[in-house]
């Protein structure tokens, strides 16, 4: 087991690299000079020199990446172009409300979405048109609308939760849950669906398996056949859809903070898009990549505890 | 003792159509609905300069601010008064343009990359891969903000590297499509027919795999729209007062306490975009690969059976029979005229072993399926009886059926190696049949799993019981799957060609075994074999089936030396187990080779 763990740890870190580098190569890339952009016309040239020199761009872009990877590697992405504040500490400031908003809807649509999928498999018929129609739409909503009407519904015509805000686990659980409530919903109600759907796809293809019948024919429970057997071997599947949503919430991440006011990485991210402030835009590309890698991690992990041949290997 | 039962004739198998897949699109109202939409809001925007009926930035109206849907604003009014119709059109212009840039540099860098890495494989297929990978687990949407960061609303650049970040999804789809298509026989036969391999790829593959391409740009394009307007309600891209749809979502979220109806019109035109987009990608899809089937095996719905036969006499009177069947009819759901088995009717005594034999196809699997209760789906018992112990188990719930599995009739089936949960160890397999079937705590429950296992002659139990069962070879397995089927002390063991997977060595060690527990646990066994090897070794009496039907009933001496059915005599004259062994011919030139070969 630890070995599998650090196999993909090491297969897993150059991906850290490979997407900071590939960020720089990206700015450098990107015909036209980004201290110009970053300045706008009415910038002299030689403001735009000193911006230059600031940022490095006068290097060649293997020493600009080499000089940021090595301070990067000792904790320190850099300062703020915007108000020279510490990239790091910002970005571990907003880490927090992020990592609680993408945990807890990984959670929360994994759960419900397994669910619906294992019921809709065996019961197949209605509902299983259901969870089509549904993850259908799910996907066709963007969630930033839905936000905006959950807010609408559940905080200004009912007001059961905050519409906007966010609140320190540490200072009260109880706020904490209520303050990402519709939140979550908004970022992973179009995503169960999604899981759902791949659930019941692998389960109908787990519960047609010889073992199945063998075991039905003698005489195991079908509640153990169902939640049992066939959903242990129809996982591997859905783990993996998991893993690949769970990428793509980070995405989501960055709209949903803003529709709901949270001051998470997300939200820092777009801030620092419209302030042109390059370094905190890369240390949150890294962060994002950091959180990607753990849950790749943890679905490779997944995979060892699901496939005994893996395990073993 | 022997009787011979005449076939009537066969039903001749489905025919299935074909049809050319735009035919299939064209009779799918969905897809007609969805490329409807698609067309109107393509049209309505090109055309909104000319088409839309205000001004989207100049012509506000502000004696009519924030109007819900009139007669002069179709969709009513937003703040500031100006149409919302208008600014959808217009902003379509913007949302579109983009969408449609991003996806053509996805189709343009995924597709001719696909095709090359599933045509030539080996390193640039691994490389292409290895990329692919960590490209999709890059933050998209944080990749375009940092693109926006430097060079703000320039949404061509931001599109293009959206593009490049959208390509790997096109890329893998399109490299197993031609994966799937690079082995078959006509690129092999363009191969030899000189073709350079740019010819093959694109005039010989690129065709075939067109359909995944379709269905992939389009939710591709699907995710590029919900980027795209996720990025212009950030307030990046596309800036205001110039209309997106993405923006005017944004300004109605400020606005939603006083006009909640201005979310439905921009919200409704982006959802019904993608839901457009997927429901085309769906649809192309069935109609190029045909709808999917679903194997599934769950207990059989038992339609009420009418005992249209009488049990037949199959034996001599006075020795007790444990299971009756007499005139079993399977057939399927959508065809109940044609029969998979037609009037089977057998009878097996306590403690016989009696053999169902035929050649695949014959509905002797079928046979024991539906004594089980657990016929495939979309099949169903079309009629007959089915008694063990005198009790009608075809009038049975389906929870009195379940109470019966295991504890009564239990089932040893073909493949031992696929009967086994992959996931879970022996031990704990068995473990949860014994203690449903008996009633035990756990560790009372492992002392009988332990028995169950030395009883299979396994050596080592305790090492077999945390095995998993990728590593047991498949005569343990085997012996493994027999244990199972004895947790419930059952009196009836349906064994469904046992043997079959196996070595001939280890085959013969578990008919040996099957002879020994049918003493030892008191077992009567229902043999399903294609093989008169195994009827001849192990059976008392013999079943022979043919298209569904029983031909001939036999005690197993009458039946090998006096076959009745011809069908018997077929198969007793195919099998290769009787044949005299071949003698090395006394010939000159044979005893040449001989030399020859030394």
């Amino acid at each position: 087991m630890y070995r599998i763990v650090l196999s993909r740890l090491l297969l897993a870190i150059p991906l850290l690299f490979v997407v900071s580098f590939l960020t720089f190569l990206l700015v450098n890339l990107i015909p036209g000079d980004p201290a110009a952009e970053l300045l706008g016309p009415q910038a002299s040239p030689e403001q735009i020199d000193a911006l230059r020199d600031q940022l490095g761009l006068n290097l060649p872009i293997t020493t600009q990446y080499w000089n940021w990877l090595t301070s990067a590697l000792s904790g320190n992405l850099g300062a703020s172009i915007y108000d020279g504040s510490s990239v790091s500490q910002a970005l571990s400031g907003q880490l927090p409300v992020t990592i609680s908003l993408v945990g807890l809807t990984i959670l929360f649509s994994s759960v419900v979405g397994v669910a619906f999928g294992v019921l809709s498999a065996v019961g197949r018929g209605r509902i299983a048109r259901l969870a089509d129609v549904i993850s259908l739409v799910g996907y066709a909503i963007p969630n930033f609308w839905l936000g905006l009407v959950l807010i609408a519904a559940f905080a200004v015509s009912i007001p059961l939760f905050p519409a906007t805000g966010y609140v320190d686990f540490a200072a009260s659980p109880g706020e904490w849950f209520r303050s990402l409530v519709l939140p979550v919903l908004t970022l992973g109600g179009p995503v169960v669906a999604n899981i759902a759907k791949q659930t019941r796809e692998s389960m109908l293809d787990a519960m047609g398996r010889d073992y199945i019948k063998v075991l039905r024919a003698n005489g195991a429970s079908e509640r153990s056949i169902v939640w049992k057997h066939a959903l242990k071997n129809a996982a591997a599947p859905v783990i993996t859809v998991i893993g690949l949503i769970s990428v793509g919430l980070t995405a989501g991440a960055v709209v949903v903070e803003q529709v709901f006011v949270l001051p998470g990485l997300g939200s820092l991210a777009v801030s620092a898009t419209t302030r042109h402030d390059l370094p905190v835009i890369t240390g949150v590309v890294v962060y994002f990549t950091l959180i990607v890698i753990v849950v790749n991690l943890a679905v490779d992990l997944a995979y060892g505890w699901l496939n005994p041949k893996e395990r073993k290997s | 003792m022997s009787e011979v039962i005449q076939i009537p004739g066969n039903t001749a198998p489905e025919v299935s159509q074909g049809k050319s897949p735009l035919k299939v699109l064209l009779h799918n109202p969905l897809a007609i609905t969805a490329m409807s939409w698609l067309l109107l809001v393509l049209l309505g925007s090109l055309f909104a300069p000319v088409l839309a009926p205000y001004d989207p930035i100049a012509d506000s109206d502000l004696l009519n601010v924030l109007s819900g849907p009139s007669a002069s604003h179709l969709l009513g009014t937003d703040g500031l008064g100006r149409d919302v119709l208008s600014r959808l059109m217009f902003g379509g212009l913007a949302t579109l343009g983009a969408v449609g840039l991003a996806t053509l540099v996805a189709m343009v860098v995924g597709v001719p990359f696909g095709l090359v890495a599933g045509y030539r494989s080996g390193w640039l297929d691994s490389t292409t891969m290895r990329i692919v990978d960590i490209v999709l687990s890059m933050p998209m949407l944080v990749i375009v903000l940092v693109v926006l960061a430097v060079f703000s609303n320039n949404v061509f650049v931001a599109m293009v590297v959206l593009g490049m970040l959208l390509a790997p999804r096109l890329l893998r789809v399109v490299r197993s499509a031609t994966i799937a298509v690079r082995h078959e026989l006509y690129i092999d036969a363009a191969k030899v027919a000189g073709l350079g391999d740019p010819r093959i790829v694109f005039r010989h593959i690129l065709p075939r795999v067109i359909g995944p391409v379709i269905v992939q740009s389009a939710l591709v394009a699907a995710s590029a729209v919900i980027t795209v307007t996720g990025l212009a309600y950030l307030g990046l891209g596309q800036t205001p007062p110039a209309p997106s749809w993405g923006g005017m979502v944004a300004e109605a979220g400020t606005l939603v306490s006083q006009q909640p109806w201005l979310l439905v019109p921009s919200g409704a035109t982006i959802g019904l975009t993608v839901l457009a987009l997927s429901l085309m990608g769906d649809a192309v899809r069935d109609a190029t690969v045909g709808g999917w089937s679903v194997a599934h095996t769950a207990p059989t719905k038992r339609k009420a059976s009418s005992p249209s036969m009488p049990a037949e006499q199959t034996g001599p009177a006075g020795q007790e029979s444990l299971l009756e069947v007499s005139g079993v009819s399977v057939s399927r759901d959508a065809n109940p005229d044609a029969f998979i088995t037609r009037n089977v009717s057998l009878s097996v005594r306590k403690g016989e072993i009696l053999g169902i034999v035929g050649e695949s196809g014959s509905g002797k699997s079928m046979t024991a399926s539906a004594i089980l209760g657990l016929l495939p789906p979309s099949t169903h018992l079309a009629s007959g009886s089915i008694r063990f112990r005198g009790e009608e188990l075809t009038q049975m719930s389906l929870q009195q059926l379940a109470a019966l599995r295991g504890k009564e009739i239990a089932l040893v089936s073909q493949e031992p190696l696929v009967s086994l949960d992959p996931a879970y160890t022996v031990g704990n397999q068995l473990s949860e049949l014994v203690r449903r079937h008996r009633r035990l705590g756990r560790s009372a429950a492992r002392e009988i799993v332990l028995q169950l296992l030395a009883d299979v002659r396994l050596p080592n139990s305790e090492a077999v019981f945390r095995k998993y069962p990728h590593e047991l070879s498949g005569g343990m397995a085997q012996r493994v799957v027999i244990a199972m089927a004895l947790a419930g002390n059952p009196s009836l063991l349906i064994a469904d060609e046992p043997t079959t997977a196996l070595d001939v060595t280890v085959q013969a060690e578990i008919l040996e075994l099957l002879r020994a527990l049918r003493d030892e646990h008191d077992l009567t066994i229902l043999m399903v074999t294609h093989n008169f090897g195994v009827v001849a070794d192990l059976c008392d009496r013999v079943v022979v089936m043919k298209s569904g039907e029983v031909v001939e009933r036999a005690d197993v001496v009458t039946l090998f030396e006096s076959p009745q059915h011809p069908y018997t005599r077929d198969l007793l004259a195919a099998g290769l187990d009787n044949c005299e062994p071949r003698e090395v011919l006394d010939h000159p030139f044979a005893s040449d080779q001989k030399v020859a070969q030394r």
